[in-house]
């Protein structure tokens, strides 16, 4: 493997210090499951890795009930789907979390470098968008909040400045009626990279049928993952039912802009958009009247 | 060249000090200076498990954790899942199931499914497929592994 230094600051302006001086030279790590693997397989030029797991707002994970989840970005997966109050309240996030390569991994991998590493098909990015979640970025020159929908530009591209980190995700409390839903199509049951993968969440009135509020919320059909607001808004203000939920699938299906690649061709993404969409919402729907 | 970093972890329950390059896994560490070549470099990339090892309690791939990383922590490797008394009943269910035909996987097998028992004494047998997804055997087709788990588990029972 390249050579590079290897530092565990004990806080984050530590952290920041050597952000600003080593620039895009520098990267912070949480897990490494994808950093050592691209600087092992010379993909990623470095001369400095920032170990993220020793910064205490990194590591955070708490709930208030008025300002909702603070995750920090190094939090490991598995530290979570083993929380009850977490699966309860943000079932979308666990989904992706149990799923994310196998247990070895999920007890590394965390969902800030799932992140930052900017996959279009990462896991853990739609189910963040459905529930709404923001991202609290430090810099050298300040703080500022970004939503998860927004950070990512490219693959493996991002609104990151050299002298910026993740810091943590804040995660609104899910409102009265709240269901959420994460899943993916991989052609094996586990170990794998989505072919389409599909967040959604809903909020229902207290008729437990009209919906106040969706999010919907694809992977892997893009450059980056997208937020079908038009899907979410064919279902607001309406009685769900199967044939809405249908409706809101098709808008997302026509929505997804996919590449054909090794893991499947554009024309059976589009597919998969669809049924993942509409799959996605009866499990939130399902999800919403249990609560 | 990056200098050396000095370590201190605690490995199958003895403190051991080394110096490592920055760019050297856990996986190089404990085969190329610590000479624990019990643990196998399968894929080298977090996608064969034949390099885990228990790290503070939790399993990991130790080709995808840096060896500097682990200053301060405990680290199980197979080397150290033999007792006093012999061999550990995860191996001796592997033995006498025949779970295993060329053995590269076997270490990482026995400490994927030693993490699993600790956690969770009466897994099924979906439990134990999916806690293994992230361990690869070529040559067994999975199913003397599971039963050679299952049988470990009612004999880590019957000596509790």
């Amino acid at each position: 493997m390249q050579a590079f230094e290897y530092a565990a600051p004990k806080n984050l302006a530590e952290a920041l210090v050597l952000l600003e001086q080593k620039g895009a030279n520098a990267r912070i790590m949480s897990g490494g499951t994808d950093l050592i693997v691209q600087v092992r397989e010379n993909r990623r030029d470095l001369e400095l890795i920032v170990d993220g797991k020793k910064i205490p707002e990194l590591m955070e994970l708490s709930y208030d009930s008025s300002e909702g989840l603070t995750l920090g970005a190094s939090v490991p997966c598995y530290r979570f789907y083993e929380n009850e109050q977490i699966e309860k309240l943000y079932p979308g996030l666990v989904d992706a979390a149990s799923l994310i390569g196998g247990t070895a991994i999920q007890n590394r991998a965390s969902f800030g470098g799932n992140l930052c590493n900017s996959s279009p098909a990462a896991d853990s990015i739609p189910a963040l968008v459905a529930h709404s979640a923001v991202c609290f970025i430090a810099g050298s020159n300040g703080t500022r909040k970004v939503p998860v929908e927004d950070f990512c530009t490219g693959p493996g591209k991002n609104v990151l400045e050299p002298n910026e980190l993740l810091v943590s995700f804040l995660i609104p409390p899910p409102a009265k009626n709240f269901g959420a839903h994460y899943l993916r199509f991989i052609p094996r049951n586990e170990m794998d990279i989505a072919v389409v993968g599909c967040g959604a969440s809903l909020e229902l009135d207290d008729d437990k049928k009209t919906v106040k509020h969706a999010r919907i919320s694809l992977g892997a059909v893009a450059p980056t993952t997208l937020l079908v607001g038009e899907a979410a808004a064919e279902l607001e203000g309406k009685q769900i039912d199967n044939g809405l939920i249908e409706k809101a699938a098709a808008v997302a299906k026509a929505a997804a802009r996919p590449i054909s690649d090794m893991r499947g061709t554009k024309e059976y993404r589009v597919h998969l958009s669809g049924v993942l969409t509409r799959r996605a919402l009866q499990k939130s729907l399902e999800r919403a009247k249990e609560v | 060249m990056a200098a050396k970093i000095q370590v201190t972890a605690n490995i199958n329950g003895e403190e051991v000090e080394f110096l490592c390059e920055p760019r050297q896994s856990l996986l190089e560490v404990l085969r190329d200076e610590l000479k624990l070549t019990g643990s196998k470099e399968g894929c080298n990339n977090g996608n064969c498990g034949a390099c885990s090892v228990i790290l503070d309690g939790v399993l990991v791939n130790s080709c995808v954790v840096l060896g500097g990383e682990v200053d301060g922590c405990k680290v199980e490797t197979i080397e150290g899942v033999m007792g006093p008394e012999g061999l550990h009943p995860l191996q001796q269910a592997f033995l006498e199931n025949a779970a295993l035909q060329c053995g590269i996987c076997t270490p990482g097998f026995i400490m994927a499914s030693k993490a699993l028992l600790e956690k969770k004494p009466k897994a099924t047998e979906a439990d134990i497929r999916l806690w293994c997804a992230g361990n690869l055997c070529r040559c067994t087709g999975y199913d003397k592994i599971v039963r050679a788990i299952i049988d470990a588990e009612a004999k880590l029972e019957v000596n509790k």
